[in-house]
């Protein structure tokens, strides 16, 4: 019955959604003014709708409701609880309605918020958002069907691939949703804009909080995609340049440019109709992950089962929420150009700077993920672009951005520089030359590209410690009680995030360049080198797990004075139900280095396979990530809270 | 300086830029791309010491391991390929499962740096799911 309420509640939803759509058109006729209004609520309901449709389907899998099609497929009943929940969206179907729901829950939560907005606009914004998820009702219900019964029920499913039995599918997949889906409320702005020509600074102000909100979901959820790939795939890397990766990379890129861009729009009304565009690109290069995720047209750890007939219909989606956008971005884009004087040394050229490279960085990885399915279309010839390729190219793009993030803002809006920009600069220099100095001197072997990134990383960790410990001085001098109140007003969001990116920096490169790895053959007893330290294979046993075997190994690491400073258990699971083996690593974290172990194929008399690495600063990645995330987030929060001050002020 | 020649520095700069990244995309796409290959269709003169990958089944009593060191025959319909890996080999790793191993050719032995399969037993990859099929030798989906 539930099962029914949900499907119910879908359908439901695919006809507010198809109304909400067209409301908003019929009420630019005068007559119907109120039709505004009832866009907005009906967006509500809408919203209200999926999450119920969603919920019962979560019911059905908590319950293990085997009539249900989708969770014979993907769940049984010895599974835990949390990935009995969790493995709602660990398939095609599930995520699909994930992915509808967090489209309707940005929807209702425009129309709850940022009152001040014209209703005749925010409708025509809730209207575009409709007809996506019009769209994407549709593909859910006409040919991915979460809810479809089976005649035949069978005793017990199928089960959940092992690898996904994870607390990542827990958090992952949601938190990657939002920030897609968040940037179709970039890409309804922008189409809204392009239809009433008109894109001023508060359009800009509206637009911005959303798409911080979505850049750091987005940041997050690649963020934990890549922890998830270090300790569940036991292949030892974050980051393969695996297509499905690239995927999330290019709208992260596009919407990083966007963040940026939207601030000039703010600021001085440049750059509006290119603004525009990145909105629009933004979206679609989601659509297009989503797009090549789920066609099958590649092979990776996310394809779900795939069907040629759902990668069409995404494809379709795609065309139609590209297309019409660009031939209006074509006619009506130029007549939102602005063109103000440009001066050289302005924050205004530092931004478009850092557009220029984050479109050419995005531009490289598209290439280097599409060139393969491309030649293979048109000759047949089967190839793949390994990870060389984006190190020749991204590498040196993001290099140059992230000069550019070390000066840009040391630079003021219209012409410019901050008190002492240059001394910053000659100081993080000299610290910059220091440092690489050290380095080559303790270390001789190190590659152009390494000292390149040491040097880089650590010019722009200066800049951004001695700009901050300047800028706090100057204030501190400058102000006498109202020092508090212009410290909290600096702007936190840019340099937290910023200052993030130096400390995924120093992860990536300790990581990359100063890892150690050994690979043996390993007895009981027996002890491998693994940089300074040393591991000895203590014991193999064997543990029962709640829906699984294990065969753990106990591993003894020793520092160079033979203490014992850490135990490490990889391990080998075999899943009876699914009868798939995964590997679990064995990891010892710590704030500057981890160990990380895994457990191959072996026996008593031959041995047992075990594969070591002990990785500098390899936590720092993600330290950095959260940093650059919490960036976005306070931001958002400083942006939202001084626009509902400046609305008092202007109320009282 | 004037605006507008402002906007001829910064054009001109963007240009060089844009013509130096094309360069180095094409250069790194010349130097990094990985051809895909079955063991039939493998002509050695023609891949000199260019890295690889050759996809296909492993063959039935093929695989010798020998400390960290696996040998192994790569096969399809009607050619066959050994192959050399040292170091931890993916978890499903065996007999009839469709594999794929990057590397280069020392000599009539092909030396791989990364053997993949993946965990799903259904999954192969597709490269070859596609050309075993073209060759008549695949045995559909294995059976549950």
């Amino acid at each position: 019955m539930i099962v029914e309420l949900g499907h119910f509640c879908l359908v439901l939803a695919f006809v507010l959604s198809l109304s909400q759509s067209v409301f908003p058109i019929f009420a630019s006729n005068s007559n119907f003014k109120q039709l505004h209004s009832i866009t907005l609520r009906m967006s509500l309901l809408n919203a209200f709708c999926v999450a119920l449709s969603f919920m019962s389907l979560i019911w059905a899998f908590i319950v293990s409701d085997f009539s249900v099609s989708l969770v014979a497929e993907h769940s049984h009943s010895s599974k835990p609880m949390i990935y009995k929940i969790s493995g709602t969206w660990g398939n095609h179907e599930g995520s699909l309605l994930m992915w509808i729901l967090i489209l309707s829950i940005f929807g209702a939560g425009l129309a709850l918020t940022q009152k001040t907005m014209p209703i005749s606009q925010k409708s025509l914004i809730l209207g575009i958002q409709g007809s996506i998820g019009s769209a994407f009702l549709a593909f859910s219900l006409f040919t991915s069907n979460p809810f479809k019964r089976l005649s035949n029920i069978p005793l017990n499913g199928n089960g959940l691939n092992p690898v996904l039995q994870d607390i990542g599918l827990a958090l992952h997949p949601p938190t990657l949703y939002v920030g897609y889906v968040g940037l179709s409320l970039a890409f309804s702005f922008a189409v809204a804009a392009l239809l009433t020509n008109s894109f001023d600074k508060n359009w800009a102000r509206y637009m911005r909080v959303w798409v911080q909100i979505a850049w750091c979901a987005l940041t997050l959820g690649i963020g934990l995609g890549s922890w998830w790939a270090y300790y569940e795939l036991g292949w030892g890397g974050w980051w393969f340049w695996d297509p499905v990766e690239n995927a999330s990379l290019m709208p992260w890129l596009a919407a990083t440019a966007l963040l940026h861009s939207v601030i000039v729009v703010e600021q001085r009304e440049q750059l509006k109709s290119w603004t525009v565009l990145l909105a629009i690109i933004g979206f679609s290069l989601s659509l297009l992950g989503t797009f090549i995720v789920r066609s099958g047209l590649l092979t990776s750890v996310h394809s779900f089962a795939s069907d040629p007939t759902r990668g069409l219909f995404i494809l379709g989606i795609l065309i139609i929420s590209i297309g019409p956008p660009l031939i209006l971005f074509a006619i009506r884009g130029p007549k939102l150009k602005t063109d103000g004087p440009l001066v050289l040394v302005s924050r205004e050229t530092a931004l478009i700077a850092n557009n220029f490279l984050l479109i050419c960085a995005a531009i490289v990885v598209l290439i280097g993920t599409f060139y393969p399915i491309a030649l293979e279309v048109a000759t047949g010839i089967k190839i793949t672009v390994g990870p060389p390729y984006f190190d020749a190219t991204f590498n040196p793009i993001m290099g140059l951005l992230l000069i550019i993030i070390g000066i840009g803002p040391f630079m003021i809006w219209r012409q410019g520089l901050t008190p002492k920009a240059k001394h910053i600069w000659t100081i993080s220099v000299g610290i910059s030359l220091l440092t690489t100095f050290i380095f080559i001197q303790a270390n001789t072997s190190l590659s152009i590209g390494a000292l390149a990134g040491i040097s880089t990383v650590t010019w722009l960790g200066a800049t951004i410690i001695c700009g901050l410990v300047i800028k706090v001085r100057t204030l501190k001098r400058n102000s006498k009680s109202d020092f508090w109140q212009r410290l909290i007003r600096l702007q936190w969001g840019m340099w937290v995030a910023h200052f993030g990116i130096v400390i995924f920096l120093i992860g990536a490169l300790g990581e990359s360049v100063f890892k150690n790895e050994s690979v043996a053959r390993m007895h009981i007893g027996e002890e491998i080198q693994i940089g300074a330290e040393k591991a000895k294979l203590k014991s193999i046993f064997t543990r029962a797990g709640s829906n699984y075997e294990a065969l753990v190994a106990t591993l003894y690491i020793f520092d160079g004075q033979d203490n014992h400073i850490g135990t490490l258990y990889p391990e080998k699971r075999i899943y009876p139900v699914e009868r798939q083996t995964t590997t679990e690593a064995g990891i010892r974290h710590e704030l500057t280095h981890d160990y990380y172990a895994v457990l191959g194929d072996g026996n008593q008399t031959d041995g047992y396979t075990i594969r070591l690495y002990r990785k500098p600063f390899v936590s720092w990645i993600w330290f950095g990530i959260i940093l650059m995330a919490s960036g976005a987030a306070v931001s958002a929060l400083t942006k939202f809270n001084n626009h509902k001050k400046s609305l008092k002020a202007l109320q009282s | 300086m004037s605006p507008k020649s402002n906007r001829l520095i910064l054009f001109c700069v963007a240009a060089a830029f844009l013509i130096s990244a094309a360069a180095l995309t094409l250069s790194a796409l010349d130097e990094n791309i990985v051809y895909f290959y079955t063991p039939s269709e493998l002509d050695k003169s023609e891949i000199g010491s260019r890295s690889i990958r050759i996809g296909g089944l492993v063959k039935k009593d093929s695989i010798n391991i020998n400390g960290l060191t696996t040998r192994f025959v790569i096969e399809d319909a009607t050619s066959q390929q050994t192959v050399i890996y040292t170091g931890v080999l993916p978890d499903i790793f065996r007999v009839g499962q469709g594999v794929i191993a990057e590397g280069k050719f020392e000599n009539k032995f092909f030396r791989a740096n990364t053997v993949m399969a993946k965990h799903d037993e259904r999954y192969m990859p597709r490269e070859v799911a596609e050309k075993l099929k073209e060759q008549g030798v695949w045995q559909g989906e294995a059976s549950r």
